[in-house]
């Protein structure tokens, strides 16, 4: 288990009197691709929040490179940079350009020189074809262009791990596939990801691990090829055939 | 489609123009109904020689100009300080953590008492109460303790409009901050105050404006500014001429700001939508 | 039908006032105001609300204890009302100089005579004339204040701004600094309290009730002779511009001059002005 960058020890959420995640488990390794899959409700959202520590977690343990950032008291600044997250709906800074965005944590918060920060995140934009839009606002932005500028300003970080919560459902369908690119790219270089999606055939092709959620439960966890081909429970067949219905 | 659309166009400019004049005639009558009919009202002329006496108003325009300064000068010095007093108390107020409680409170207290005490009570109690405490001169003066009092009121229903600001930015902006690891003061700072201020301008603009205007309670302590000039004016000639022209004086700073903020509101609403 | 009516009361007040008074000088008088008056038969006078010391006692006209509601009672009287048929109202100073019609037959508080006022109100002849005095705190005193021109310069001044003084103060004084002004006299006293101001100029007998009364350290500094000011504030009973009622007043007013009437009840309750030293 020396490579194991995140486990999830029965992880319990409740909302007032609704619970959401009902105990889940789960271990992320280095540079795997985990994706939640299931229905709206189903917890995958709210579990990603609650590993990046957005959401206090009622019960069980989030451990993080052997460390339980869960606990209460915990500090969750710290970690919250190396965790990075990016939401269905980009979250830009409306107010600031799309480099003024990407450039905010890391100058507040990872005390390296300007210039040294302003190169990386010019790299950044260069790698993801966005050099010529870094001084643009958002609202000059396509959907596609906003979030993968979102996902830049999580990458600025250098984070060590990424959650993705559903970034390719607000966008127009012809702009679903440049922010896939990007993903694929980042799987290449290796990044541990976590990602709730409904892109079942992004998520055929790309993850290493696939898990089905239910009710705030993992019900079935498996490879893509075993869980798209053959699943074991009825309710995941019942999804999947729903989802690829549309 | 295009015989179409430039008919359309057609009837919009028809309906527009049809606006305009319907807009000029109504104004129009009410005004003839204004300059015919008041100066056939019996009282017109006691009513017309004690409010609109020209060589009053002429004579006395000056010194209300000169003594407007008096109120642009109070106005520039309190502003600055409604503006951080009123942040910070927004600021206190948006603390969540149980730690900051007794700060919550205290804002929270302050923002209560201060908007619902009449203005020119505070004006009396701060202006005339805090230097009968024994402060020497010049530190008693009623300028500074006038000011005081228009400070703390304005500050508190501005810090209302801050946090109103605040709290219209959505709850996924400061998520989107602290997720990238910023301290909540940085949030704060970058995220959430930038947009909140821009959205409160116009509501701000407002609050000015009624500034402006109350400036003229500091009178009632001392100071001789452009209503109380007014006054001396009315009581030395037993006429209300030289109300009318500080009414004139403040109007032409007022109206523009006022049409100003309207101006900024409008485009703020075309902005969103 | 109203005028029959009017004269069948005018009778009936005559009789009246004959029983009561059984002066013919009265019933002259008497004659001079029926049908004048604003409820007929029936003298209603207004004053400030609140009144104060020494112009009327405990805030109380109707008592006709205090000067201007004794005035007031003796200018009823010689106009045929006696005390039964006043009626007391209140009006502020802002009211009292507005154009249109008057809810009071004539109003007195203190209300000083000027030629402005004249054109939109109707004043009596003066029933007062009032010497401006100069109240100060002792620790003004203590810091060397007198009863001198050269000394008053030097003072920060505050005026209740309906009043004329200040025009009096920037004419004969020509203080230094810029004197600050208030609403009423109260606010006067309470900036004075504040040590914002040094001194204050008020007619003698409101110097000397602030002075005794409301101001704990208050000290009357000095009057100003009433020849020595240009203009010597007198008070007048204030009318509705035109009001038909005005010749009654006068007379009225020069009737308790001419007997004496009017000096008694100034001794009576202004009697204090000695004292005070005159200013140089």
């Amino acid at each position: 288990m020396a490579n194991e960058r995140l486990h999830l020890k029965d992880v319990h959420k409740a909302f007032g009197d609704v619970p959401v995640l009902k105990g889940i488990n789960l271990s992320v390794k280095e540079g795997e691709m985990v994706c939640l899959i299931g229905s709206s409700g189903s917890g995958k959202s709210t579990l990603l929040r609650c590993i990046n520590l957005l959401e206090p977690i009622d019960n069980g343990q989030i451990i993080f490179k052997g460390e339980d950032i869960s606990e209460p008291g915990f500090d969750p600044q710290p970690v919250r940079q190396k965790i990075g997250i990016v939401f269905q709906s980009y979250n830009l800074f409306p107010h600031m350009t799309a480099l003024a965005n990407v450039m905010l944590a890391p100058r507040r918060v990872l005390h390296e020189p300007r210039d040294q920060l302003l190169a990386q995140a010019t790299a950044l934009f260069e790698k993801f074809g966005l050099a010529d839009r870094m001084n643009h606002y958002p609202d000059q932005l396509s959907g596609g262009q906003q979030q993968r500028v979102a996902i830049v300003r999580a990458l600025a970080m250098n984070p060590q791990i990424m959650l993705f919560d559903e970034v390719t459902s607000a966008l127009d369908p012809e702009l679903i596939e440049e922010v896939l690119d990007v993903l694929r790219q980042l799987r290449r270089q290796g990044m541990t990801m976590i990602l709730a999606t409904h892109e079942i055939g992004f998520a055929r092709e790309a993850a290493d691990t696939v898990c089905m959620l239910d009710e705030g439960i993992i019900i079935e966890q498996a490879s893509p090829e075993k869980l798209f081909t053959n699943p074991s429970e009825p309710r995941t067949r019942q999804f999947l055939s729903s989802v690829l219905k549309q | 489609m295009i015989n179409r659309s430039a008919a359309r166009v057609a009837y919009d400019k028809q309906q527009k123009t049809k606006g305009a004049v319907i807009a000029a005639l109504s104004s129009l009558v009410v005004l003839i109904a204004l300059v015919v009919l008041v100066p056939r009202a019996p009282g017109w002329e006691k009513v017309q020689a004690s409010f609109f006496d020209g060589e009053i108003l002429v004579s006395t325009f000056p010194s209300l100009l000169k003594a407007f300064l008096v109120d642009i000068a109070i106005f520039l010095w309190s502003l600055p300080a409604i503006a951080i007093l009123g942040l910070l108390v927004a600021l206190a107020r948006d603390q969540k953590s149980p730690a900051m409680f007794p700060l919550r409170a205290l804002a929270i207290g302050y923002t209560d008492i201060f908007r619902g005490v009449p203005v020119i009570l505070t004006i009396f109690l701060i202006g005339f109460g805090i230097p009968g405490l024994g402060l020497p001169r010049p530190w008693n003066s009623p300028y500074i303790w006038g000011s005081v009092a228009l400070v703390l009121t304005y500050s508190a229903y501005v810090a209302e409009v801050l946090r109103s600001g605040i709290e219209s930015i959505h709850e996924s902006q400061r998520n989107a901050g602290k997720s990238l690891g910023l301290s909540s003061s940085d949030t704060m700072r970058f995220i959430v105050l930038p947009q909140a201020l821009r959205r409160v301008v116009p509501a701000n603009m407002n609050m000015l404006v009624a500034l402006q205007k109350d400036v003229a309670l500091l009178s009632f302590i001392g100071p001789v500014e452009i209503l109380r000039q007014a006054g001396v004016h009315k009581s030395l000639l037993a006429n209300f001429t030289p109300y009318v022209g500080a009414a004139i004086i403040f109007l032409a700073v007022t109206i523009p700001a006022t049409r100003y903020a309207d101006y900024l509101l409008a485009k703020q609403h075309r902005e969103r939508s | 039908m109203r005028q029959r009516l009017g004269i069948k009361k005018i009778v009936i007040q005559a009789l009246v006032v004959g029983v009561t008074l059984a002066a013919t000088s009265n019933l002259h008088a008497a004659d001079c105001a029926a049908g004048k008056t604003m409820k007929e038969g029936v003298l209603t006078i207004a004053t400030g609300n609140p009144a104060y010391y020494p112009w009327v006692m405990d805030n109380n006209p109707s008592s006709g204890q205090g000067f201007e509601a004794a005035v007031a009672y003796a200018v009823a009287e010689r106009m045929g009302f006696d005390k039964e048929n006043v009626e007391w109202t209140s009006a502020s100073f802002d009211q009292s100089i507005q154009p249109g019609v008057k809810d009071f037959d004539f109003n007195l508080q203190q209300f000083s005579i000027t030629e402005e006022r004249e054109k939109v109100v109707d004043f009596s002849a003066p029933y007062y004339s009032a010497p401006m005095a100069v109240l100060v705190r002792k620790s003004a005193v203590e810091n060397g204040a007198a009863p001198t021109i050269e000394s008053l310069k030097t003072l920060i001044w505050g005026i209740d701004s309906n009043t004329t003084a200040l025009a009096m103060i920037q004419e004969t004084i020509a203080p230094s600094s810029t004197p600050l002004l208030y609403d009423d006299n109260i606010n006067v006293v309470e900036a004075m309290k504040a040590n914002q101001i040094d001194a204050g100029m008020f007619d003698l007998p409101t110097a000397l009730y602030l002075g005794g009364v409301v101001l704990e350290d208050g000290v009357v500094l000095g009057q100003f002779p009433a020849d020595r000011t240009d203009t010597p504030d007198q008070f007048g009973l204030l009318m509705e511009d035109g009001s038909a009622l005005k010749a009654c007043v006068d007379e009225a007013v020069l009737s308790i001059t001419e007997d004496g009437t009017l000096a008694a009840i100034e001794a009576q309750w202004l009697q204090e002005t000695t004292g005070v030293p005159l200013i140089k």
